[in-house]
């Protein structure tokens, strides 16, 4: 071995570190994501003060409620106790499934939450698999294949990040829905097949801006690594193109890529709300509209927590992929 | 002597060439200065459409629902048989000073975070970074939902969230620049002739990183006019009878499943129209500032 290689090697063990190293990596991160979600749940739960009257009145928004029934929500809100041991026993419940009880369909908030939950999980995979497919391979080719394609397919990717989803919504809904007729335009179908048939619209919709992002990020990310030294080397060295291409280009983009991708895919979870609404697909987000417009506070404060802390897990657990797995991250400092 | 002049002649190579890539980074490119002109047609639209149409944008007539293009409605009407040209330019004012005022408040405020964490730095810095770490934790479109239920749907409530959601968005890009001009010789010998810090950050650190400021406020003005437009459309932001472009793409639902998609296209257009406007805009500042930093 030179002396250069060892070099490079301790260089390279350094930057790594040790496994307590990689613990102590990991154990920040989760820390972190705690911190965090503690401070969302804070927000959460502190939004109740920061309504305008006591809490007691936003609750019941001058609704006539029987004295029972008030009775029931003081005690669910422990409004007489402290504020921070009120806090505490929210959190305790949130934490074991326990969001209280729905003001308008006087239920445990979880059942209503759970009866919902699966048709907001469907409409975010779908649109996770099409950001993935679709803009992976947009990039890809748009990459690999420069020329009068690559470059309009790159233009109508900036044109199309410009489009809001719920545009998209109401175009992909004329055209495919009411003037072709191929689906539905409202509800959410039986589970199963007829649930995807309902589904696929709502979530190219909610997929199409982020195709257009991930495709131009990927096309962007080949092209550097065409460009890199080290693959300028292997094509003059005559090596297959097929095997250059898989080899040197695809590995070194793809964790980047699909770092980035992970992220938009969990920024999706709020834009799923305005699309839920479109397509009347009776999950999470149209809950939330419509339990906003009710006033029922306590499933509004349930689906705003289940979806930031949906939304912060997701991010931390693909950041820490990306750290764990691309070796030329270093453990050692914070990378944001 | 030969080896230094051919040192002097390969720097003042490399001015040339830095200062030729500056005039090109100066100008906004075609594709900037169409952008820069539909924008502007569109806020032109937005500020002096209303003086001079003389139609009333809330004045219903149902005997006139969904009339095509005429005389007296030169874009046709709504389910409502209102004047669609009327909604459509009073609309863009509502359409537009919402991500404006969410743009002006998250701007001000991120810069003057960030700012004073830089020039104080320490414990002062890492507490506003986890400050800004746990905002950005909060998807913007959730705390503006989150807000319309605490105060009711509306605007004020939406514009209050969606600054605060947006503030980390513009500090981090701030503390990061000013942080690279803190440790640059310029502050070193202002902070050595006793300059106080304050001056320091806002009279020479601030002119230094102002263009990316303003390119990414740019893009963020898009974001916020998509969001806002988004919480309109399902009907959390601006409030009937009152014209804005993403309850019109709202309400031209009905008109859609009816057969007459006019109130919804045309709404919808204006806001693609002005969200790519924007963003060309705002990347070709983001290159322009890039190169000259």
């Amino acid at each position: 071995m030179s002396e250069t290689t060892v070099v490079a090697a301790q260089a390279v063990a350094r930057k790594r570190g040790s496994g307590r190293q990689t613990v102590r990596f990991v154990l920040g991160r989760i820390g972190g994501l705690l911190a965090t979600l503690f401070v969302a749940s804070l927000v959460v739960f502190g939004a109740l003060y920061a309504a305008p009257g006591n809490p007691l009145s936003f609750l019941t928004q001058g609704r006539s409620m029987t004295p029972e029934a008030i009775a029931v929500l003081e005690a669910q809100y422990h409004l007489d106790d402290p504020v921070w041991l009120q806090y505490l026993r929210w959190l305790g419940g949130a934490l074991t499934g326990d969001f209280g009880t729905s003001i308008i369909y006087n239920q445990p908030v979880s059942q209503v939450l759970a009866a919902r939950a699966p048709a907001s999980a469907l409409l975010i995979m779908m649109a996770a698999i099409i950001v993935l497919l679709a803009g992976l391979a947009v990039g890809a080719y748009a990459g690999l294949k420069p020329g009068l394609l690559s470059r309009s397919m790159m233009a109508g990717a900036t044109a199309v990040m410009a489009v809001p989803t719920f545009v998209a919504a109401v175009v992909l809904i004329l055209v495919f829905a009411v003037q072709l007729g191929w689906f539905p335009v409202f509800g959410a179908g039986t589970p199963g097949l007829d649930a995807v048939h309902h589904t696929t619209l709502p979530a190219i919709a909610l997929a199409l801006a982020s195709v257009a992002f991930v495709g131009r990020l990927s096309q962007a990310a080949i092209r550097q690594e065409l460009s890199a030294d080290h693959v300028q080397t292997a094509i003059s060295r005559g090596l297959p193109r097929r095997f250059i291409v898989q080899r040197h280009v695809i590995r070194n983009a793809a964790m980047p890529v699909l770092t980035v991708a992970g992220l938009t895919i969990a920024g999706l979870i709020a834009a799923s709300v305005v699309i839920e609404q479109v397509f009347q697909l009776g999950g999470l987000g149209q809950l939330l509209v419509s339990s906003v417009q009710q006033k029922d506070f306590p499933v509004v404060q349930a689906i705003c927590l289940v979806y930031v802390a949906a939304f912060i897990v997701l991010n931390t657990v693909i950041d820490l992929a990306y750290a764990l797995l691309d070796p030329r991250i270093g453990l050692g400092r914070r990378t944001s | 002597m030969t080896a230094v002049a051919d040192n002097v002649e390969v720097e003042a190579r490399i001015i040339a060439r830095t200062a030729r890539r500056l005039r090109h980074a100066g100008s906004l490119g075609v594709s900037g200065w169409i952008a820069l002109g539909a924008f502007a047609a569109v806020v032109l639209i937005a500020a002096i459409g209303p003086l001079l149409v003389t139609t009333d944008p809330n004045a219903v007539s149902l005997s006139e629902a969904f009339q095509g293009p005429s005389a007296v409605h030169p874009l046709g009407t709504d389910a409502s048989g209102r004047d669609l040209l009327a909604r459509l330019v009073f609309g863009g004012r509502t359409a537009l000073i919402g991500p404006f005022l969410v743009v002006l408040c998250s701007t001000i405020l991120g810069t003057a975070l960030a700012l004073t964490a830089v020039w104080f730095g320490g414990w002062f810095d890492q507490m506003v970074v986890r400050v800004i770490d746990a905002i950005f934790a909060f998807p913007g479109l959730l705390l503006a939902i989150l807000a319309t239920a605490l105060f009711g749907a509306g605007l004020p409530a939406a514009i209050a969230a969606l600054s605060i959601a947006y503030l980390p968005y513009i500090a981090r890009i701030v503390r990061s620049a000013a942080l690279r001009e803190r440790n640059l010789p310029y502050v070193a010998a202002l902070r050595v002739q006793g300059v106080h810090g304050a001056w320091i950050s806002l009279r020479h650190i601030l002119p230094n990183i102002a263009g990316l400021i303003v390119a990414n406020a740019t893009l963020a003005f898009g974001f916020a006019l998509m969001d806002l437009a988004g919480l309109s459309f399902i009907g959390l932001g601006v409030q009937p009878p009152t014209a804005d472009w993403g309850a019109m793409v709202g309400t031209g639902m009905g008109g859609i499943l009816q057969g007459h998609p006019a109130e919804a296209l045309y709404a919808s257009a204006l806001i693609v129209i002005t969200v790519a406007a924007v963003n060309v805009i705002g990347d070709r500042l983001n290159e322009r500032s890039e190169v000259r930093a």
